[in-house]
């Protein structure tokens, strides 16, 4: 019977051929180097290329506008004046309240289905978190319209603009007409969005601790708020931290969902109940029809602040890790 | 490879010859833009192809990419709701003629208003785009309406969030009825709207309106039809109060003067007519005056043609209107003239 490629038999096969599948065997493992690293490299040069363009296709309206165009709330295509301030703002309000409801959220669903669900819930439940990650955000965006708009604008809306609009310092920002879209709902439909991915993560991660340090917590009287507190978010905050900013990532970038609801308008205004506008929105809308240089240009150069805010944000993670990280092994 | 599996493989892949050769035989031709006309092209296409096996492929993905594609000359033909300016046309060495004709209808959100009852005149239109008007009872608008009961309540605007050539009509229109329209907001597929929402296409607009009460918005007919929207009564050039339909866009396109208008650069907003409808729009085909690839050039007018003689029915069921008949005649002798091979042939004969 001819050698096999990988016959590994070394007794039976003759000597001539083992040298033979030697040779076979480096060139195979050359072979498999050569091509991660290509792939992995190739990945970089994806990047680089990515920056390179953006930078390039940004130059028009950065002589244009110099760096007035990340605080100026104009947009006017018709006299080719731009500004990214408005969606700017509209990309971090969302996001960020995206995170204030969908973190407590994310973290109640974890902690519930490690802790303190019965066994049996445990796979069901986990699954079904995972399905609302899996449907696509244009559903999310046509469910957002269709389904929870207009029950936003006739019971939510109106509760939050009567009871919340009229307090002292901060009721400006719970004013405004029931509409149903707005900032609120973009943040709300954002929010939903987040949890599948941040909680499947910090499930993963609190499941991940050792029993041994859990029980001996127990044994030691700690009861299940103490335990979590002190046992489980120090040993996983890696990946909690990591969890939210998969979920943070996410918020900043979806477009379609966001579009739908979000209203589209290009004014700075107070209130969450306005209509506001995103950087993916404000691009998935007017790409398309963008006519001119520096119309086109700006429209790129909305896309690379979004790619330096992610950046950013990445960045700002990482540093509270290491924070944290620092301080393990402190007495308190 | 044992040969049973050699001959598989080769008989994989005669089939996928075979099957290539036999689908690149009838030379489709290719265009993209406006998405206006999306659904009357994707009819006539099906039609065309039935009838002569030349396909169309067309790319909705808006005016605006159109225009940017058949600049690159990655399609025969590029679609634009937006003419292009005759000065503009020339620098790039291109050509338009329109297909057929839409008309942008304002519609609203108003309880107890029946569906084109409420009446509005251009400049109180724009007021109310400008944001100067904010409430349905406003005096203009009651002074219109004296026998409807208009409520006390905020105006919702609603507008386009994306690009679009109705936004380029119905701007046209404001800023012709409107001067503080023009000099503030002006014209454009996408402008600085002073006040309002904007909804993502004529379906984001339509659905909007439909769930804000007390709102305003514009779409093409062919959705506030469809959709069985409440629309609204417009005064027109003339001084008559309008309904749109059918019979007022026509009105429109044929008062207007073709043949006066070089590279058929006419917007049919304002037109004077006693019946015609005032937001009225044509969109437009561009294509190469000079093409380099001439078979391609005749097959992409052949289809036109075709679609002019044979399209008009399929065009008014899907609430489109077709171009009058003296206005196909013009576009004949255009194409005769101005599409030329490199040599100085014409195209079409």
């Amino acid at each position: 019977m001819p050698p096999l490629f990988f016959n590994h038999n070394y007794t039976t096969m003759p000597i001539f051929s083992q040298e033979a599948s030697h040779k076979r065997q480096a060139m195979f493992d050359l072979l498999f180097r050569s091509l991660t690293r290509v792939c992995a490299f190739g990945v970089l040069a994806l990047l680089a290329a990515i920056i390179v363009s953006l930078v390039d296709g940004s130059m028009p309206a950065i002589h244009a506008f110099g760096l007035g165009f990340l605080t100026s709330s104009d947009w006017d295509p018709v006299n080719d004046k731009f500004g990214a301030l408005v969606p700017i703002i509209g990309t971090l309000i969302t996001s960020g309240i995206a995170l204030l409801i969908g973190i407590p959220v994310s973290f109640g669903i974890a902690l519930f289905l490690t802790e303190l669900s019965p066994r049996i819930l445990r796979r069901p439940l986990g699954i079904a978190i995972e399905l609302l990650a899996g449907i696509p955000s244009i559903i999310y965006g046509m469910w957002g319209l269709f389904v929870f708009a207009p029950f936003a604008a006739d019971h939510i809306q109106p509760w939050i603009n009567d009871n919340l609009g009229n307090l002292p310092l901060i009721g400006v920002v719970f004013q405004g007409p029931a509409m149903g879209i707005g900032m609120l709902t973009a943040s709300f439909i954002l929010a939903i969005m987040v949890i599948p991915f941040t909680s499947s993560v910090m499930r993963d991660v609190f499941e991940i601790v050792p029993p041994m340090l859990k029980e001996s917590a127990y044994g030691l009287g700690a009861t299940t708020w103490e335990v979590v507190r002190n046992i489980v978010l120090p040993y996983t905050k890696v990946g909690v931290v990591g969890g939210i900013m998969l979920g943070l990532g996410r918020a900043l970038g979806e477009t379609m969902a966001v579009t739908f609801v979000i209203g589209n308008a290009h004014e700075l205004s107070a209130s969450l109940l306005m209509p506001g506008n995103t950087i993916s929105s404000a691009l998935a809308n007017e790409f398309t029809e963008a006519v001119g240089d520096i119309y086109t240009s700006s429209l790129i150069t909305l896309g690379m602040t979004l790619f330096v805010i992610t950046f950013v944000v990445l960045a700002l993670a990482k540093l509270l890790l290491l924070r944290l990280s620092a301080r393990e092994g402190k007495q308190t | 490879m044992n040969s049973k599996l050699k001959q598989l493989f080769i008989g994989i892949a005669a089939t996928a010859a075979i099957a290539y050769a036999g689908v690149s035989q009838a030379t489709d031709i290719t265009g993209a833009g406006a998405t206006f006309p999306y659904p009357v092209y994707s009819k006539w296409a099906d039609a065309y192809k039935k009838n002569t096996g030349i396909g169309l492929n067309y790319q909705s993905i808006g005016s605006g990419g159109g225009i940017k594609q058949i600049e690159a000359k990655t399609v025969d033909f590029g679609a634009s709701d937006m003419p292009l300016e005759p000065d503009v046309l020339e620098k790039s060495g291109l050509m338009q003629f329109p297909t057929v004709i839409g008309g942008v209808v304002p519609v609203v959100n108003l309880d107890g208003v029946v569906s084109g009852s409420l009446k509005l005149d251009g400049a109180t239109l724009a007021d109310i785009y400008l944001g100067k008007i904010t409430k349905w009872n406003d005096p203009a608008i009651v002074a219109l309406n004296k026998d409807i009961k208009l409520p006390d309540q905020d105006i919702t605007v609603v507008h386009r969030s994306d690009g679009s050539g109705t936004s380029f009509i119905f701007t046209n229109y404001l800023s012709k009825v409107s001067p503080e329209w023009k000099s503030s907001v002006g014209v454009g597929t996408s402008v600085a709207w002073k006040a309002g929402t904007g909804g993502k296409g004529n379906e984001g607009v339509a659905s909007y309106v439909q769930r804000i009460k007390g709102s305003i918005g514009y779409v093409e007919y062919a959705y506030a039809l469809q959709n069985h929207m409440n629309h609204v009564s417009l005064k027109n050039h003339d001084g008559h109060y309008v309904q749109p339909e059918a019979s007022a866009f026509q009105a429109a396109a044929a008062g207007a003067e073709w043949d006066k208008a070089p590279g058929f650069y006419l917007l049919l907003t304002d037109q004077a007519g006693k019946n015609s409808w005032p937001i009225a729009g044509a969109t437009f085909i561009l294509m190469y005056k000079v093409q380099d690839k001439p078979a391609t050039a005749k097959e992409v007018l052949k289809f036109f043609a075709w679609s002019y003689a044979h399209g008009s029915k399929m065009a008014s069921d899907l609430d489109y209107v077709p171009l009058p008949a003296s206005l196909v005649k013009l576009i004949h002798k255009e194409w005769e003239s101005q599409i030329k091979t490199a040599a100085g042939k014409s195209v079409w004969k």
